[in-house]
């Protein structure tokens, strides 16, 4: 049994949400430059390139990559064998959060009531906290910031067994073409596939946090996220919807084990500032 | 699109009709001068201030609104990253603005047909920052001002002080929409050199 003080999570939880914020991941960085040498759209290359820059910007001047900060998604993978000493380990991941927010005077997008008051929380809690036991004694924590704009175009429906793969395409190209240039393209699309009406959406956020481009290791599902992107690249939408070549980096889908009557399919779109960072508690501390 | 020139226009606040006329969907803009940051709240504050008959608090006639909610300015800079929000959301109060003389409007996403015909009759122009581009686009702001509605938070009303902001035109004062005209342009480019869609 390792025992961890909350207090450890609470200053990791703030490291990471100050990385992903400043900081464009490097899978990003790739897929972005990648694409850059892709679009062939004159527009849609200055835009690609206006995103490379501001990702040099935002870490040379200290700006965070977009004035949406978003909610504060984490996501928690608690080893079995850890035992926490401290105060509650929710209010030590919000605590977290508020201080990254404060410190790296990032925007707080919370507010509580969502239909009467609508009042600011003020620190940008709560966080949005998935949490999971897995094998082992440490824990391991992503941030992943992610604004409201990509957030408000996705979309989550219950197809049938018989609508099979036609039917899964089908709902994610379209979820992507009715969203055009709202959710600030190229977007990664994570897409879960399976479950219930609460895990499916989980899973396509889950599958955002693949690195940027890596297949499914499942081949059939390999096929089908490349088979979506080349759907939706071909939609010619392009980046900030202007026209182009380029209008997702990257399909992920992750699977669930699901009811014998049901298809529960959903498509979480994550802008192009796709903002992640992981660490892990217990054993060597280290980022990634 | 693709046969309009490169070199962006440059173009200076309060804007007037004549400069608006050359412009077209695609057009690559650099703005100077003073522009005004509203979304949501202050939309709607603004729309129920006029219908109780009450002055705004500010003069829109050839301005420009920016849908923007910086995130707040840390200590030594002008402004935090001040990227677009989606502009959809500010259309059931922009024919009003529009009629009160607003003329330009800085944001990223679709806007409605409604918005659109107001646009047209009340001659505006729609322009689109790169959205995400946020501390990019805090190079080209000098200086921010309080205006209005200061306890609206990263919502309130402020003056932005800009030198040659970067945006696109996305709807004319003809009406046409580069979010239309872009992606057709560009499907139809792919035809005509071969190599399909």
């Amino acid at each position: 049994m390792r025992v961890v003080d909350v207090s450890a999570l609470t200053d990791l939880v703030r490291n990471l949400a100050l990385e992903a914020n400043f900081r464009l991941p490097p899978d990003v960085i790739r897929a972005l430059e990648e694409a850059h040498s892709r679009e062939i759209s004159p527009g849609g290359r200055r835009v690609l390139a206006d995103l490379r820059e501001n990702g040099r910007v935002a870490q040379e001047e200290g700006l965070p990559l977009c004035q949406d900060c978003g909610l504060a998604v984490v996501f928690l993978d608690v080893g079995e064998e850890v035992a926490f000493s401290g105060k509650g380990v929710e209010e030590a991941v919000h605590e977290g959060i508020r201080q990254a927010y404060r410190q790296g005077y990032l925007r707080r997008s919370v507010v509580s009531d969502p239909l009467f008051d609508r009042r600011n929380t003020g620190d940008n809690t709560p966080a949005i906290l998935h949490l999971r036991w897995v094998p082992g004694d440490r824990i391991r924590v992503t941030v992943a910031p992610k604004g409201m704009g990509s957030e408000n175009m996705s979309a989550l429906k219950m197809l049938r067994p018989v609508d099979g793969e036609e039917g899964v395409r089908a709902f994610v190209v379209e979820t992507v073409a009715a969203a055009g240039p709202n959710p600030c393209p190229p977007v990664v699309v994570g897409v879960g596939i399976g479950g219930n009406f609460e895990t499916a959406p989980r899973a396509a956020k889950r599958a955002l946090l693949r690195p940027c481009g890596d297949p499914h290791p499942d081949p059939r599902y390999a096929a089908l996220e490349r088979k979506i992107l080349e759907e939706i690249n071909a939609l010619g939408v392009g980046p900030a919807g202007y026209g182009g070549s380029i209008t997702a980096l990257a399909v992920h889908v992750e699977w669930l084990p699901t009811h014998l009557a049901g298809l529960p399919t959903a498509v979480n779109i994550c802008c192009h500032a796709h903002r992640h960072a992981s660490g892990e508690l217990g054993g060597e501390e280290r980022g990634s | 699109m693709i046969s309009r020139p490169e070199t962006p226009f440059r173009m200076t606040t309060p804007l007037v009709p004549e400069a608006l006329r050359g412009l077209r969907c695609g057009d690559a803009v650099l703005l100077s001068g003073t522009i005004f940051t509203a979304r949501d709240a202050a939309h709607r504050r603004m729309v129920e201030v006029h219908l109780r008959g009450e002055p705004l608090p500010l003069d829109l006639r050839g301005q420009v609104i920016y849908y923007a909610g910086p995130s707040p300015t840390p200590p030594g800079r002008a402004v935090g990253a001040i990227g677009p929000t989606t502009s959809g959301r500010m259309d059931p109060y922009t024919p009003l603005l529009l009629e009160l003389g607003l003329r330009g409007m800085i944001g990223k996403g679709r806007r409605s047909a409604e918005v659109v015909r107001a646009m047209v009759s009340f001659g505006a122009v729609y322009f689109g920052a790169t959205g995400g581009a946020a501390a990019l686009l805090a190079r080209s702001v000098r200086r921010v001002l309080p205006v209005a509605y200061d306890d609206l938070g990263p919502e309130a009303i402020t003056a932005l002080e800009v030198e040659d902001f970067p945006v696109t035109v996305v709807v004319d004062l003809r009406g046409h929409d580069l979010y239309d005209e872009g992606p057709a342009a560009f499907l139809e480019s792919l035809k005509g050199s071969g190599t399909g869609a």
